[in-house]
Formats: C-alpha cells, sequence, structure tokens
C-alpha cells in the first residue's frame, strides 16, 4: 500500500491506472477498524453516500461480537449489506473465517466496493488485509493515550480517520494526532464528523483514489497474524482451577 | 506556529450553482473576519473549506491559497490539525490534569517546553475571565467560561496553528473582544462565524452568507462606529449587573442610587 500512497501524492495516478491483483474477483475492498462506538458507521454512511453518487455499487459486510443493526442503517441508505455476529466465537477468527465468504458474495453481487467493517476485534487484532486499503476510526473522546493502546488495526492501518474532534480542545486534538503519527508513520489522518459529515467528501476522495482491486480469496491475506491462545478457556471452560488449565497459557510474574 | 503570511479565498458557487461575486478574499497574519448569515446559510461550508484547503473540489468549487498556492493533497489531508486551530462552545477537557501540567504537555508535544509560554498562556488566560483559576486547579473543575479563556488563550500562545477558527463564541463568560485581540495580536488570523453585533464589528470585515455563497463584504462604516460603541456602554452594564449577580447583590437600573 505505501507504494500507491506515494504514486497518488506525489504524482497523481488515481487507482483506475493500477492493474487489478491476482484472480480479478472484481471489485475493490477497503477494511475498516476501530474500537466499538468510535464512529465507523456514521463515518461511513456520509463517505459512502458521497461515493454512490458517484456511481459506484457498494456492499458492506458488518461484523460484530454481541448485536448490531448496523446492516439495517446501511439498507436505509439503499446500500447492500450483511452482517455477522461472533457470539461466543473469537470475533477475530470469526472474521478471517467469514471474508472468503464474505468476497464471493461481493463477486456475485457484482459491487465496485465491497466494505468489510468490523468492531469489537481485540486490540490485538487487525482485519486488514495485504494490498488492499485499510482505515482505523478512532474517537477523541478515548483520550490522548487511546492511539497507544489500539495495536495494529491503528499501526498497519493506511488511513485514519479521527471522530469527535468537535467535542475536545484543540490542544487535545493537536497531541491526539502527534500520538497517532506516532503508531502509524505513514498513515494518512483525517477529522471526520460522524454527525455533521463535516470532512467526509474529503474522505471519500480519499477511498477513491487509494482503494485497490482486490486479490482472489487464494491470493489475499491478513496484514496481522491472528493470536495463538488456543486454551481450554477457548473450548468453553469456566473453572479458574489451575487443575482445569491447559493449552497455551502464560503466566504473569508477580513480584513477591 | 506554522508560519503563514497570507491566506486567500477565491469565490466558487453557492447552493444554487450561481458564482460568488467577489473577486478574491485575502487575509494577513493578525487579520480577523467575521463570517454572518442564518443557520444554513453557508458558513460552515466556508469554515470547512478554509480547514481542508479546499481547490475547487468542495461542494462550493472555492480554492484556498496558502501563501498564494494551493496545497498538495497531501499537505491538505494530514496537515487540518496543525493548520487550523478551532474554538467552540461544544469543546471540553478531557484530560484530568491541573492547569499547569496542561499547558506543560501542550508544550512538550510541540517541543516547547521552558519556552516561558506555558507560563504567558496562563497569564493571558487570566485576562480573558472575570473569574480567575490558580494554575494548580483541575481541568474538569474549571467552569465553561475558565475553559473556554484557557483554550483560547492556549491556542494564541502555544496552538501550531496560524488559523484560528471560532464558532459561535456567544456566551461563553470570556471577555470576547479581549479574545480576538489576543488571537490576532499573536499573528493568527480569525475567521469568526458569529451571530454576536458586538463580535461582527470588532472585525475589520465581515462576510454575509446566505443561500451557501458569500452574498456581500462588509466593512464597518461611521453609523456602525456609533452601533459598536452603544454595544460597548450595554456590555458593559450587562457585566456590571453580572458581577452583582454573581455576589450576591439585587440587579438595579441605576446603580449606587440605593
Amino acid at each position: 500500500m505505501a507504494w500507491v500512497l506515494r504514486k497518488w501524492i506525489f504524482m497523481g495516478i488515481s487507482c483506475d491506472s493500477i492493474p487489478p491483483g491476482g484472480g480479478g474477483v472484481g471489485f475493490r475492498m477497503v477494511t475498516v477498524a476501530g474500537p466499538p462506538t468510535s464512529g465507523k458507521t456514521s463515518v461511513l454512511r456520509h463517505v459512502l453516500r458521497h461515493l454512490t453518487r458517484g456511481g459506484w455499487r457498494i456492499g458492506v459486510a458488518k461484523f460484530d461480537c454481541l448485536s448490531t443493526d448496523d446492516a439495517q442503517a446501511f439498507l436505509a441508505d439503499g446500500i447492500q449489506a450483511i452482517q455477522g455476529l461472533s457470539g461466543g466465537l473469537c470475533p477475530d477468527h470469526f472474521y478471517a473465517g467469514n471474508l472468503p465468504e464474505v468476497m464471493d458474495w461481493g463477486t456475485r453481487r457484482g459491487f465496485d466496493l465491497l466494505v468489510v467493517e468490523s468492531a469489537g476485534l481485540c486490540n490485538r487484532c487487525a482485519p486488514h488485509v495485504r494490498d488492499q486499503l485499510a482505515i482505523c476510526v478512532l474517537d477523541h473522546l478515548g483520550g490522548v493515550k487511546l492511539p497507544r493502546k489500539v495495536g495494529p488495526m491503528l499501526r498497519r492501518a493506511d488511513v485514519v480517520v479521527l471522530t469527535r474532534g468537535d467535542l475536545v480542545s484543540q490542544a487535545e486534538r493537536e497531541v491526539f494526532a502527534i500520538h497517532v503519527k506516532r503508531f502509524a508513520p505513514g498513515a494518512l489522518v483525517v477529522p471526520v464528523n460522524g454527525l455533521t459529515g463535516q470532512g467526509s467528501p474529503e474522505l471519500a476522495g480519499v477511498v477513491k483514489e487509494l482503494a485497490r482491486p482486490a486479490r482472489s480469496v487464494s491470493d489475499s491475506r491478513l496484514r496481522f497474524s491472528m493470536p495463538q491462545a488456543v486454551c481450554s478457556f477457548c473450548l468453553g471452560e469456566t473453572s479458574l482451577d489451575r487443575d482445569h488449565q491447559a493449552g497455551n497459557l502464560r503466566r504473569m510474574e508477580i513480584a513477591t | 506556529m506554522t508560519n503563514l503570511e497570507t491566506l486567500e479565498i477565491l469565490p466558487g458557487r453557492d447552493r444554487e450553482g450561481q458564482a460568488e461575486s467577489f473577486g478574491s478574499i485575502r487575509l494577513e497574519a493578525g487579520d480577523c473576519l467575521a463570517v454572518v448569515g442564518p443557520t444554513g446559510s453557508g458558513k460552515s461550508r466556508l469554515l470547512a473549506d478554509i480547514e481542508w484547503a479546499a481547490d475547487g473540489d468542495t461542494p462550493s468549487g472555492r480554492r484556498i491559497l496558502w501563501d498564494g498556492a494551493a496545497l498538495s493533497p497531501r499537505q491538505r489531508i494530514e496537515g487540518s490539525v496543525g493548520r487550523v486551530a478551532q474554538i467552540s462552545q461544544t469543546m471540553n477537557f478531557l484530560m484530568d490534569l491541573t492547569v499547569r501540567e496542561f499547558l506543560r504537555f501542550h508544550a512538550q508535544a510541540h517541543g516547547l517546553e521552558d519556552s516561558g509560554l506555558e507560563e504567558e498562556a496562563y497569564g493571558e488566560s487570566q485576562k480573558l475571565t472575570g473569574e480567575g483559576f490558580s494554575p494548580d486547579a483541575r481541568l474538569p473543575g474549571l467552569s465553561g467560561g475558565q475553559s473556554r479563556a484557557l483554550m483560547i488563550a492556549d491556542v494564541a500562545t502555544l496552538g501550531a496553528a496560524p488559523v484560528v477558527l471560532v464558532d459561535e463564541l456567544e456566551n461563553a463568560g470570556v471577555d470576547r473582544r479581549a479574545a480576538m485581540a489576543l488571537l490576532a495580536g499573536r499573528g493568527r488570523m480569525v475567521l469568526l462565524a458569529t451571530h454576536d453585533p458586538a463580535m461582527a464589528l470588532s472585525c475589520p470585515r465581515r462576510l454575509v452568507m446566505g443561500r451557501g455563497g458569500v452574498r456581500g463584504i462588509l466593512e464597518p462604516d461611521p453609523d456602525e462606529g456609533l452601533a459598536r460603541g452603544e454595544l460597548d456602554r450595554i456590555q458593559e452594564r450587562i457585566e456590571l449587573w453580572r458581577s452583582a449577580l454573581r455576589s450576591g447583590e439585587r440587579l438595579r437600573v441605576h446603580p449606587g442610587l440605593d
């Protein structure tokens, strides 16, 4: 992705001139991640409105843990949308395991753009896919320490969208942006107001320029590996008894 | 502060597609431009055009020139936080720091610690509010007016942005005219969206917005100079009543006749 950024910025080349990779699934793909209630859906609804006005056919797949009605919101905007709830499963694995089906859906429907939105993934993980535009949405109200705590969904992102900047002081906005830059040095930082949509035409422009034709499922890889914590708790164990623990567990070192 | 000599607004079109009739609007360091018009008249779009350094590609079609040139796409998207500061009624401090710690924190972020600017920012904040506060006061405990005073003083002294957008600072409990003078005096360019006559007249020019476009540019005329004097007297009286109210006194039309 870095080279696309550079090309766009320094040579003014749009994605239309970049050849599709691999099997040619027919759509461009963008992953949108961020902590719960950071404003992902609000921001996306504004951005997708600009893109549909520009004639793009768009599908949204929303991944969440426990409950969501966001697909309804997209459908109300006339955008095709599906949603998946991980429920009792690890949300990260649920997401990665279902992405191939979602991509097949995108091909069947003939989308120009497939947006994969995920909330509730743990901060250890990131849904971003190699060579596909990766967006991270962060809320200023999370405080200036938030960028440090978010992990790979921020660090492996190409674009970082900052929401609710209208509610915090200018000083905190400035420091927040400096911290974001520290953890995602190459990323574009785009402030957007999810309520009024201010900044969304600009973000739509970024998506238009940077979203790349997706690779086939078999050629697609995550940017960041999933955790390897396969333990008794993953299998439904609830007892805290040490004798019941098995598998990949790591003990903290706690001073006496 | 990022260096900026001039900011220029080139005309676009209003919501109905009519071309705006001004040639160009040029601001220099220390300039103040009021933006007036009813809700929905296009004030926010204009301020957003400036924040994003529009280059003919926003709904208004306006172009914004920074020191005579359009910014590159990357500068436009990336620089908006450091280029344009915003102060509005809705902003809050989230951090649980003392005033002193907060100013130190902001100064450090810009590599400005031990520059003396922290003390200056605190000193300026005390000139803007009727209710002084200690440098050891905690941010969450500040009143709305005290917070606004600190934000304005902080943006004026420690902020990185050469352009400041001030939105509806009507009843903030700060000395608004002193605030404008402070921002402009520090070489910032101030754009002020307001419905307040005293605020609007405190700028040498005001843009009148309507139907999404700039309808006209007015400079205060001699009659408005008189109006401004009248507004000052009214304002002074309100301040007297306000401080009487605060200190538990009764309000009197003719103070001192009790």
